[in-house]
């Protein structure tokens, strides 16, 4: 396969890969997952306070 | 005190804190020498007739410090920072952590000895000689590993999107770095490019405009993927679009480098090429910045009170902003006037001063009390003095520079009609720049003002508080959350 064929073939691919990943992103079933996703960065701060309820009380013991 | 319990895990913080100080002190360092340098060209005799301090050797040095020292250093401690918190396990190794924060403060150490003396391979933006190049990839493999590492031991099954334009981040400018530094040591502080010619002037701008497109925009895009919702206390505003955001940059944004080399030896069809791929760069570059926007809707009201978000939001609009200028100026008509003008400096300063600096301050605002067992900074009045100094400083800087950009192309390309000669010589148009140089150097005073005014505030929310130590659960999953919090109690 020369250069040319080539290249066009691969700049064809990228551009099918791209539509893909919109595809993939904008479908339904992806929908929940990614509504999960966003909110993730919350979910840590409860999950941390939990784990740090122990520790805040030793420090103001020590106060 | 031996608080963790084996159901607990802690987080590496203290690499983090080291990062966001250095943060700090490098920006006041870099911005203090930009202004510097923009006296000097005012004030020639401020270079003090000393070879060192003269603008060639202090603008390089200006330009490593802000992005180097600055951007970098801040790039590094909330890649460690969110990838932890986002993953919840602590970082892949502490040492490799301490090894690439002492290593790269090292290389700006060396920066700031070698760019004064001198040393240079000329190459704008990979000016630091070769030693100094092989310390920068040992650094940079290093915070891969640990960046890379955590996100393999990671709690959770998704992958926050942040984590990903860190990861693309990290990834390309090793690539680009590794490439573009290739050279021939002549001695221990002399080298010499292994390209040639077009090429060796492509490979430097394919290596510049991603730095600017990796470095300075998807890393700082990262940070707003992360802190904007945090300071918002509302989830990014789309997910998906965030999603399409990253591939589209991460797939457009490698082929813009030609749009700095229009009119030059590089052939015709790769500038046109190189035209095109930044025009397009447009359309990621404004969906990103309207996810971001996005994301406050039905909450504008904190902008009033929350001068973080402030920060954060005005520094979205100047990534819009400047990344409508970009693909403008690429237009190879547009460049014909712009380019080699002050309009360009402008339009970097709109988005480093605009963009990077203001989310970067924006996020250590938001980050430095949470280190240091803080819930806000010692004064959220000064911060909010300082969005102010900021924002007229970078306002008057760019359109200072606009106006003197336009003005130095249109007198460089005028034409007597009768005999077609120049009507204006090159010096003519320096002195038309004076009065707008002035206005931008008191432009980069407001900055460093404030600045240094964030410097303060920092320093008393340090002393204030102490190093926090933040544990999380360190339950087999995420789903079982409730359970763990039982047994640990």
């Amino acid at each position: 396969m020369d250069y040319i064929t080539w290249r066009s073939i691969y700049t064809v691919l990228v551009f099918v890969v791209f539509v893909a990943i919109i595809w993939w992103a904008y479908s339904k079933s992806s929908k929940k997952r990614f509504d999960e996703a966003a909110n993730s960065i919350f979910e840590e701060d409860e999950l941390e306070q939990k784990a740090n309820n122990t520790t805040k009380q030793e420090s103001k013991n020590n106060e | 005190m031996s608080q963790t319990s084996p159901q607990q895990i802690e987080y590496n913080l203290k690499v983090v804190r080291q990062f966001a100080v250095m943060t700090v002190i490098w920006g006041i360092v870099g911005m203090a020498l930009g202004v510097w340098i923009a006296a000097q060209l005012i004030w020639p005799e401020l270079n003090f007739d000393t070879p060192w301090l003269t603008y060639s050797r202090l603008r390089p040095l200006h330009t490593n410090a802000v992005i180097f020292a600055f951007g970098t250093s801040a790039l590094m401690g909330t890649a460690f920072y969110i990838v932890q918190k986002t993953c919840r396990v602590r970082l892949f190794s502490d040492k490799l952590a301490a090894f690439v924060f002492w290593s790269w403060q090292t290389v700006v150490l060396l920066a700031v000895i070698t760019l004064p003396l001198g040393l240079t391979t000329s190459k704008e933006y990979a000016e630091l000689e070769w030693p100094i190049d092989i310390l920068i990839a040992l650094s940079w493999v290093a915070f891969a590993i640990v960046f890379f590492g955590t996100l393999v031991k990671r709690r959770t099954s998704h992958i926050y999107v942040a984590n990903w334009f860190y990861g693309g981040f990290i990834i390309t400018v090793a690539v680009l770095h590794i490439v573009n530094s290739m050279a021939v040591p002549v001695s221990f502080t002399k080298s010499y490019s292994i390209y040639a010619g077009a090429v060796d002037a492509m490979v430097q701008w394919w290596y510049g405009h991603n730095a600017v497109g990796f470095l300075l925009t998807a890393g700082f895009l990262g940070m707003m993927y992360y802190f904007v919702p945090k300071q918002a206390e509302r989830p990014v505003y789309s997910y998906r679009l965030s999603v399409v955001h990253f591939w589209a940059l991460i797939g457009l944004y490698i082929w813009a480098g030609p749009h700095h080399l229009h009119y030059t030896a590089l052939p015709d069809w790769t500038q046109s090429l190189g035209m095109v791929m930044s025009v397009i760069l447009f359309v990621p570059s404004w969906g990103g910045m309207i996810n971001g926007i996005m994301t406050l809707s039905g909450a504008w009201h904190k902008l009033k009170t929350d001068p973080i978000l402030r920060f954060l939001i005005v520094s979205l609009s100047f990534y819009g902003m400047s990344t409508f200028e970009g693909p403008m100026m690429s237009i190879k008509s547009v460049n014909a006037l712009s380019h080699y003008t002050d309009w360009t400096i402008g339009h970097v300063h709109s988005g480093a001063l605009g963009w990077v600096a203001m989310i970067t301050i924006g996020s250590m605002y938001y980050l430095i009390p949470r280190l240091w067992g803080q819930t806000q900074m010692h004064s959220v009045k000064w911060i909010n003095t300082h969005f102010w100094l900021h924002t007229i400083g970078v306002v008057l800087y760019i359109v200072a520079l606009w106006i003197s950009g336009v003005m130095q192309g249109l007198m460089w390309r005028a034409v007597n009609a009768e005999d077609g000669t120049l009507t204006y010589s090159f010096v003519e148009s320096v002195e038309a720049s004076y009065p707008f140089w002035f206005i931008r150097f008191v432009g980069g005073l407001f900055i460093v003002a404030g600045m240094l005014l964030m410097a303060w505030n920092c320093y008393r929310t340090i002393k204030a508080g102490t190093a926090t130590a933040d544990y999380i659960d360190a339950a087999p999953q995420e789903a079982a959350p409730q359970s763990t919090a039982t047994q640990s109690a």
